[in-house]
């Protein structure tokens, strides 16, 4: 399946990602009007600590810890892709208290937030790819990393 | 056909029929629920009675899932008796019910000491199941005077989805401390600033000595007055069906690593079994949601004859309680126990990290909970402190110290 990979050698720490995520999950047609002034909630997260940077989103486990952890059942695989029912969803936060990278977050709502790749939102597409100014990040199939 | 038999409907149950399913599309399964309903998050009964979500959004797999994974299910009749000779086990209505392989998934039940004059106290609930929570529903309005024995994770979440009704809340433990089993008495205390501030009384160190209708006399002397009483002491594993049968049972009930039970065809999974600590190596009862669900499952594909294990996990828990949000994972080493803790203030909280012989054994976090997660991999996978600069994510949860290696295979790659 496609997933979101960070290529950390050409992360610049731009942030940009997050406010694209922000937007496309936004449901606001204006950026700055979806941005401005408002405590962001984006899915997708800049760690750096001045030496190395590069951004963190959802891993979309084949076997994710989330979703067998979660104690609503608002947590699901979609088509292989971890989905979150927002309505479902009691905010808990088990989900942020299993997930091995840090990946989901209490979101605005109450509900916990997550990537969902843009599915389900109007991009179709996982936006934070589509404005990463450096080509860092990507969205393509890979192999599990062998150690 | 194989025929399987699934004994409870709550969640090792529902994970325990997806494995089976996951195996073999074509068994015969059958599930008995002694509970009316099932297949809901048991822990969201206090989010349903303090009306943060409802009937329809409590349903765990959705209204379909019994029907899309060719399951027959019979709710509101119990397991009375199983015999593993003859593979038959005995309902309450007097059935009897044939099986190849079968998952006891019994879960816990209310744990109610015997307590003087309790029985004359007309409106007394525990606080288990969908139906307590529908009937304190029925029961509770904005006059009710509440009392609540047991200050533990159960009777404090009964709390909050109370108080969405009355203001007029008490709660006794008599641990000096609210939820004794998971905080230290320096963070019960920011809970119990938090209750007392909300308007919950707090009863700690006393017990009630005898109930006289709507009258409970504590050991202290103290005279409670009130309508509703909600008995959250404690739950115990419903094992009998195994120790009868001659089965293998400690706290909970025995399995190997594949969810089998010492008795031929007999697996069983959840909160009626005992599982390894990871962090002790301890055998003991993990009676938290997410065991039941990888439990169940792995009970489900071997049953159906594929290969799973399930090797052991930790206490961990996310609580919140009227706005305060607690997370706690692990076990707990001070000083005195061969340990060394780690205490950093965060934003609005508390950040408590207990390690031991080079690995991190447990947290207490309130306030900033984010990548939180990062800590309980570490715990779970007993991540070995000097592989990494860990007081640098004992201060700030990243993946940053662990190093680009570790960061190219967990984020490089399918994981
Ligand atoms: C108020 C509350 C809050 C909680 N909060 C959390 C939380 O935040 N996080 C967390 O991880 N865990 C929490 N828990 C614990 C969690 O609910 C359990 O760990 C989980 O439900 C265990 O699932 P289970 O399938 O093993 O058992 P259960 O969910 O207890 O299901 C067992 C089922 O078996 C049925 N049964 C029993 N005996 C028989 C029989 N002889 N024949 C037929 N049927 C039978 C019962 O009626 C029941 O329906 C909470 C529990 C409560 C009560």
């Amino acid at each position: 399946m496609k997933r979101v990979y960070v290529n950390e050698q050409w992360c610049l720490g731009c942030h940009l990602c997050e406010y694209n995520c922000a937007f496309a999950n936004s449901g606001e047609t204006d950026m700055a009007f979806a941005l401005r002034g408002k405590t962001l909630y984006p899915k997708i997260r800049i760690e750096e600590d001045g030496k190395v940077c590069y951004a963190v989103s959802c891993r979309h486990c084949t076997d994710p810890l989330c979703v067998k952890s979660c104690i609503s059942g608002a947590l699901s695989i979609e088509d292989g892709a971890v989905c979150i029912d927002h309505e479902k969803c009691v905010g808990c936060l088990t989900c942020v208290l299993v997930c091995p990278y840090g990946a989901v977050a209490p979101g605005p709502d109450g509900a916990a937030s997550k990537c969902e790749l843009c599915l389900k939102n109007s991009c179709g597409a996982p936006a934070c790819v589509e404005g990463c100014p450096n080509g860092a990040i990507v969205f393509e199939e890979r192999e599990a990393v062998m150690t | 056909m194989k025929q399987y038999l699934v004994i409870g409907g709550g969640i090792a149950g529902i994970h325990c029929i997806e494995g089976i399913r996951s195996v073999d599309p074509d068994g015969q399964i059958t599930l008995v629920c002694a509970e009316a309903d099932s297949n809901y998050g048991r822990p969201l009964i206090s989010y349903y009675l303090e009306g943060a979500t409802d009937e329809g959004n409590m349903s765990y797999r959705g209204e379909d899932f019994y029907e899309k994974n060719g399951v027959s299910a019979i709710h509101g009749v119990s397991v009375t008796k199983l015999d593993p000779e003859s593979k038959t086990a005995v309902l309450s209505d007097g059935q009897l019910l044939p099986y190849d392989t079968l998952c006891v998934a019994t879960g816990s039940s209310p744990f109610v000491p015997p307590m003087a004059g309790l029985e004359t106290v007309e409106q007394r609930f525990s606080f288990m199941t969908l139906a307590d929570a529908r009937a304190l529903e029925q029961a509770v309005s904005e006059e009710s005077r509440v009392l609540i024995i047991g200050g533990g994770l159960i009777g404090l979440k009964c709390a909050e989805g109370l108080y969405a009704h009355t203001r007029n809340i008490t709660v006794v433990d008599l641990a000096p401390h609210v939820l004794s089993s998971i905080l230290q008495p320096e963070s019960a205390q920011i809970v119990e600033e938090h209750l007392r501030e909300k308007g919950i009384e707090l009863l700690l160190g006393d017990s009630a000595k005898e109930f006289q209708g709507s009258r409970a006399i504590m050991n202290s002397g103290a005279v409670v007055e009130f309508d509703l009483l909600v008995v959250a002491i404690g739950v115990r594993p419903n094992t009998a069906l195994v120790k009868e049968a001659g089965g293998e049972v400690g706290r909970g009930i025995v399995t190997d690593a594949r969810m089998q039970t010492s008795l031929p065809n007999i697996y069983a999974a959840g909160d009626c079994t005992e599982s390894r600590n990871i962090v002790t190596d301890a055998q003991g009862v993990l009676a938290i949601l997410p065991n039941a669900s990888m439990q169940g499952r792995t009970a489900g594909i071997n049953m159906a004859g594929g290969e799973a294990t399930y090797d052991g996990g930790i206490p961990m828990n996310s609580m919140g309680i009227l706005g305060l949000h607690i997370m706690t994972a692990g076990s707990y080493y001070d000083e005195e126990s061969g340990g060394k803790t780690y205490f950093y203030e965060t934003e609005g909280g508390y950040k408590k990290l207990f390690t031991k012989d080079g690995h991190l054994t447990g947290f207490i976090l309130m306030g900033d909970l984010n990548r939180a997660g990062i800590y309980t991999a570490m715990i779970r996978e007993r991540r070995p402190l000097d592989s990494l600069d860990f007081e640098a994510v004992f201060e700030n949860p990243s993946l940053i110290p662990f190093g680009r290696a570790f960061r190219k295979q967990k984020l490089g790659g399918e994981v």
